[in-house]
């Protein structure tokens, strides 16, 4: 069955029609699908059916080792976001990004595809700074209204140096990694596994945490 | 699968320039809520050079998951409202800025606006429309244990607390609400009520009924949260008697209302004992040039509809204010 009815499918479409250059996901799942895998590629398909921008490959996590290493993918179902070159921003989704999600999925879609809104002077300066590896984890679940927020700036932040990932994880879906960073309220943004945040913080917080690690 | 889809939120964006430092202003908005984004509208529409200052798009209105009583729309969720609103706003194109949020105002003939990161902005007449936040309890453990069992969304967080415990603050809607969503979820629910009685509304409460995991304790207020790395337990005192009771619990979930946002005008605009500026019935505050519409204001009543009225007649007064002056 078709995840996206008539109506979001039309707005889904008529937004992908801004996009500027190619796009290319990459789509991580497994020969016996994964609880969630089978919906997730449905919605990468659908997605991808919806604009001749967004180029789709479908890995098995376990047979396409190598690209999964190549993007850093350690769990499924994982998107990666990656642009027309297929060059790797460090932009991922762990799980369906659905509900308020989608906003926060089509956000670094656009981005991915060149339309992004200028930075503050300090801001770009102070992310093209950054001289280590970054990881940022943002747990979500898919009713929270103020999570796309926070996953966009974290996905933002990726894209504009190539040190720093950043992750969506879906809390639902993985709740070891829930376990492990004690998540009890989301938005909750983890940075290399050793600083962790709650809600969401505007690129400038996020920005002091990593220059001070 | 549900997708909460902010529709048109790529395409109107672009239309808008920064706001300028070195230029007077006619009128400034400050909020992006219902009252600030109307408030725009109608200025830019009556031809004087508007700036608009958003901390948060769309306000309250952006976390309101359905609303049924906006003429036109029998039901539209909230971000689709704000969306609706906001490319309103910006087919007109406007002098914008989001994501700051103003510190403080100087009054005197030309006003000036002070953002948290030390820019300022000038103008003749500012609307002030920085509506209404979450009411916080300001008891001990509250922020030292926000994130790790304090929490105020119960969509966004109720799953984490599957199985367990927890303990709702306030008894009208939004607090019979979030004990809905977790009496799902929770092994058990504790209500605390200020009052008497519950004051959500009759289906809500019926609603809630139903559930037999949920206890409410009444007369009573939470003293203090405790725990060592996270929530273990909240103290509550019963108002009448005075004795405190330690409830076990892995979480707390705060729905005690809302406070306006008018810390930024306070000694400097009349406010009424609710800390609501004080307005008259052309949204005028007891210092000319300076309006304000919508929640944060004394206006009775606080719904999308009256603010976004409010917020019409804060824009005309302010015009009038600025072509008189
Ligand atoms: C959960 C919930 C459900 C609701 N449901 C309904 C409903 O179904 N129907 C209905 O009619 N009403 C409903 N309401 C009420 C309605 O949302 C409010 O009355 C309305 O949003 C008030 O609009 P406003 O513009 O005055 O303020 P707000 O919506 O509070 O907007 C205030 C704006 O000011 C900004 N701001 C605040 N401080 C600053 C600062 N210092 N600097 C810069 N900007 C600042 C904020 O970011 C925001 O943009 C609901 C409210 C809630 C909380």
């Amino acid at each position: 069955m078709a995840l996206f009815d008539e109506k979001v499918k039309k707005q889904i479409k008529d937004i992908l029609t801004a996009m500027k250059d190619d796009v290319s996901l990459a789509f991580f799942t497994q020969e016996f699908e994964c609880f969630a895998c089978g919906d997730t590629r449905s919605f990468v398909e659908e997605i991808a059916s919806l604009s001749e921008k967004i180029k789709l490959a479908i890995y098995d996590f376990q047979k396409d080792k190598d690209a999964a290493d190549r993007y850093g993918v350690d769990k499924i179902p994982a998107i990666v976001i990656n642009d027309k070159d297929n060059n790797h921003l460090g932009v991922t989704f762990y799980g369906l990004p659905g509900g308020y999600e989608i906003n926060s999925f089509l956000g670094s879609l656009m981005e991915a595809s060149g339309l992004r809104e200028p930075l503050k002077d300090d801001i770009a300066s102070r992310i093209t700074a950054v001289d280590k590896d970054v990881h940022i984890q943002v747990f979500v679940t898919l009713t929270c209204p103020y999570c796309p927020g926070a996953v966009s700036t974290a996905h933002r932040l990726a894209m504009e140096n190539k040190r720093i990932k950043a992750d969506m994880i879906d809390a639902g879906l993985f709740p070891h990694l829930v376990q492990k960073h004690q998540v009890s309220g989301v938005p909750r943004i983890i940075i290399n596994e050793s600083h962790s945040m709650v809600g969401v913080q505007p690129i400038e917080k996020l920005l002091d945490v990593i220059e001070k690690m | 699968m549900d997708f909460n889809l902010s529709a048109g939120m790529f395409d109107s964006e672009l239309n808008f320039n920064p706001l300028v430092s070195d230029k007077t202003y006619d009128v400034m908005i400050l909020g992006g809520g219902p009252a600030g984004l109307t408030a725009a509208v109608y200025c830019i529409r009556k031809g004087v050079s508007t700036g608009l200052i958003v901390k948060e798009i769309g306000g309250q209105v952006a976390l309101t998951a359905g609303v049924e009583n906006y003429m036109g729309y029998r039901y539209i969720n909230g971000v689709e409202l704000v969306q609706k609103f906001k490319e309103q706003v910006f087919q007109f194109g406007i002098d914008y800025d989001e994501g700051t949020a103003v510190q403080s105002i100087d009054a005197g003939d030309i006003k000036k606006v002070h953002f948290e990161d030390g820019r300022v902005f000038s103008a003749k007449a500012l609307i002030i429309a920085t509506g209404k936040s979450w009411r916080k309890l300001g008891v001990p453990g509250e922020e030292e244990f926000r994130g790790r069992g304090v929490a105020y969304c119960s969509t966004c967080d109720a799953p984490f607390f599957s199985g367990k415990n927890v303990v709702v603050v306030g008894g009208g809607n939004s607090g019979v609400e979030a004990a809905i969503d977790l009496a799902r979820v929770a092994e058990g629910v504790t209500m605390v009520q200020f009052l008497e009685k519950l004051t959500g509304d009759t289906i809500l409460i019926d609603k809630l009924s139903a559930f037999k995991n949920v206890r409410v304790i009444y007369e009573s207020e939470v003293t203090s949260i405790d725990g060592r790395d996270s929530v273990e337990s909240v103290s509550v005192k019963n108002r009448k008697t005075g004795v405190v009771d330690q409830i076990a619990a892995q979480g707390i979930f705060v729905e005690i209302g809302l406070i306006p946002n008018s810390g930024i005008v306070k000694g400097l605009l009349q406010l009424n004992q609710a800390g609501e500026i004080m307005v008259d019935c052309s949204c005028r505050t007891s210092v000319p040039g300076i309006f304000a519409a919508g929640d944060v204001t004394d206006v009775p009543f606080k719904q999308i509809i009256v603010a976004g009225g409010e917020g019409a007649k804060a824009a005309l007064t302010a015009c009038n204010y600025v072509l008189n002056r």
